[in-house]
């Protein structure tokens, strides 16, 4: 028998498989396609303190596997997401991590107050949006300051909590173990890789921020190293996302040690993405005989 | 449940104008395969490029849509290279259509590209219509437009064929009840000045997309009620809800 539950800080997942947090909207336009019941888990857009528009000018640029992305953490605002959507994605038979923005240190308490209301699962604190002026990554590139938001979040938080990486951490390392010493329950890595196109028609940058978040093919080896050295540092699980396309990448993922994956950009692709990527790693296991995930789980 | 993306065979594919194709495939569905104004997501590639490409619907007749594509960068490069027989990965129709409920005279204005959408809500739409069609220099799919509409109206920017000069030029708005219009976005901004707050003015809207079904928010665009996707929400838009200028 198959077996490919896991259990992170307490949440029982039914799979690994996660829907990445920006790319999957609050479930509604997916369930169209397949049931999200069958995911593992969903992590919801970056949730704000208050409504945000995001930014303005051109917001997807292709680039060779992969996309850059400046939304800007375009959503309603936390309130609106616990009366207007919330209740849906309660009604869904899956893990549901509200993933979690702010300018300031108050606002990530503030809201994570909110949150401990509701029936939300897990919390995802997202240090490390490349696209907003202040707070986000600016949190997620020093061990120092992450730690330091992580410390207040936790002293409110009542919900298991995750921590959202960034690539851009001086020292991946070492920001993952400050994060766990200042109270995360699991971690999850990477977010999206800080990035430059330029439009040499014009003589300027794509985006109106220049820079934009990268995702995509592009970045998976490289996040596969990072959750690689994370995972054999810390002693708490770990999520691995980036450049998640198929099964095959996340059997990868796991042998590097991850305990669950979030799948972003591929479900642009493929509206049913992660439903095919859930059946290819069972299939997988079926092949080869293996029963659990822990049996792969950081082989590497 | 929707479907997808489906494999499905081209029927044709042909450059109809410099640059300019037209494609057909064959489509099997139980539902309807898409009214005017929808698209679809086109990918003939695995993950090079990554991103699907949208399209118009141009026409639906029984099983086969055509759709009509320029030629401007790497993914409608691939197309144009695709033969009779050879496979395409579809996902729709996407996004809300126009309007079909509307009386009176209607003016349909189209600049550039922004035609197939307009070729068949010509075909669809049950009343008056004025079909007017700016084209650089190379004038195509009128001959097939002619059966639906009561007159059409022709500029090319080289004076080749009909008038010379931009679309908008000749757009006499006072005489029509209701206007659609898909094309660069200075082109449907020029139109809804012209019909000010007299006419109802239905604007196809294009955004670069990412997913192509509402996930993203890739393609968001500020309207006066609230920023909206345009494969969602659009990509028809009552044409003052819009700001041209964002
Ligand atoms: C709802 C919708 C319906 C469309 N219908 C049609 C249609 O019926 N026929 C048609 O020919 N085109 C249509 N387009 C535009 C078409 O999707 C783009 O031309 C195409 O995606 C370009 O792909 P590419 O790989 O060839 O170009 P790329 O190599 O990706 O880019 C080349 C250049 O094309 C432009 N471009 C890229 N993507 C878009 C986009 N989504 N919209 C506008 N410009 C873009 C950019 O300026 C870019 O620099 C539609 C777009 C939308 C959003
Ligand atoms: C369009 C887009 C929007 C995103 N929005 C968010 C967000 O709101 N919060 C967040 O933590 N991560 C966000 N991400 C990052 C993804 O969750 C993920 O970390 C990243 O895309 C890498 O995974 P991938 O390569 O599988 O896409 C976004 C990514 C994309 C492409
Ligand atoms: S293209 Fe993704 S939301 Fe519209």
């Amino acid at each position: 028998m198959i077996d490919t539950k896991v259990k992170i800080a307490g949440v029982e997942f039914k799979n690994p498989v996660i829907a990445a947090s920006g790319t999957f909207g609050f479930g509604r336009e997916f369930l169209e396609y397949f049931p999200i019941s069958k995911l593992g888990g969903l992590s919801t857009k970056g949730l704000t303190l208050r409504e945000r528009e995001g930014n303005k000018g051109v917001r997807i640029h292709e680039t060779i596997g992969g996309i850059m992305n400046s939304i800007g953490l375009q959503n309603p605002g936390i309130d609106a997401f616990i009366v207007e959507e919330l209740p849906f994605l309660n009604s869904q038979d899956t893990v549901i991590i509200a993933n979690v923005s702010g300018n300031t240190i108050e606002e990530y308490v503030i809201s994570v107050e909110k949150l401990n209301q509701t029936e939300i699962d897990m919390i995802e604190l997202n240090i490390s949006c490349p696209n907003v002026k202040e707070g986000g990554i600016s949190f997620g590139t020093k061990a120092e300051i992450a730690s330091n938001v992580v410390t207040q979040v936790r002293k409110v938080c009542q919900k298991p909590l995750i921590v959202k990486l960034s690539p851009s951490a001086e020292n991946i390392v070492e920001m993952a173990e400050s994060c766990v010493e200042a109270g995360a329950d699991a971690l999850s890595l990477v977010n999206t890789f800080p990035a430059l196109a330029i439009d040499i028609s014009k003589k300027k940058a794509i985006f109106d921020n220049i820079t934009a978040g990268l995702s995509g093919p592009c970045i998976k080896p490289i996040a596969l190293r990072m959750v690689y050295e994370v995972s054999k540092a810390v002693d708490v699980p770990v999520i691995g996302i980036g450049g998640i396309m198929d099964y095959r990448d996340v059997i990868e993922y796991i042998m590097a040690g991850a305990w669950a994956v979030q799948v972003g950009t591929a479900n642009f692709i493929n509206p049913n993405a992660c439903a095919e990527i859930i059946e290819g790693i069972e299939e997988y296991l079926q092949k080869e005989g293996i029963s659990t995930l822990e049996e792969i789980r950081g082989i590497i | 449940m929707k479907e997808g993306y489906r494999e499905v065979d081209i029927s044709s594919n042909t450059e109809i104008a410099k640059d300019i194709f037209e494609l057909k495939v064959q489509l099997e569905s139980n539902d309807s395969l898409g009214d005017p104004g929808q698209f679809y997501m086109f990918r003939s590639w695995d993950f090079d490029p990554l991103l699907s490409r949208p399209f118009s619907i141009c026409n639906i007749e029984g099983n086969v849509v055509t759709f009509l594509y320029k030629i401007v960068g790497r993914g409608t490069n691939y197309l144009s290279k695709l033969k009779p027989k050879d496979k395409l990965k579809v996902l729709g129709p996407l996004g809300n259509g126009f309007n079909l409920n509307v009386n009176g005279k209607a003016a349909l204005i189209s600049g550039g590209i922004g035609i197939p959408p307009m070729i068949y809500l010509a075909k669809k739409l049950s009343t008056e219509i004025y079909f007017y069609a700016g084209f650089t220099n190379e004038v195509y799919y009128m001959d097939y437009v002619q059966k639906y509409v009561n007159k059409i109206y022709i500029t090319t920017e080289d004076g080749s064929t009909g008038q010379k000069g931009f679309i908008t030029d000749i757009f006499r708005p006072e005489k029509y009840d209701v206007v659609f219009t898909c094309g660069p976005s200075p082109m449907m901004k020029k139109v809804v000045e012209k019909c000010e707050n007299m006419i109802p003015v239905f604007v196809s809207m294009e955004s670069i997309m990412a997913c192509g079904m509402g996930a993203c928010l890739g393609c968001s665009i500020k309207t006066k009620s609230g920023m909206k996707r345009v494969c969602k929400e659009g990509p028809v838009f009552e044409g003052r809800e819009v700001f041209f200028d964002d």
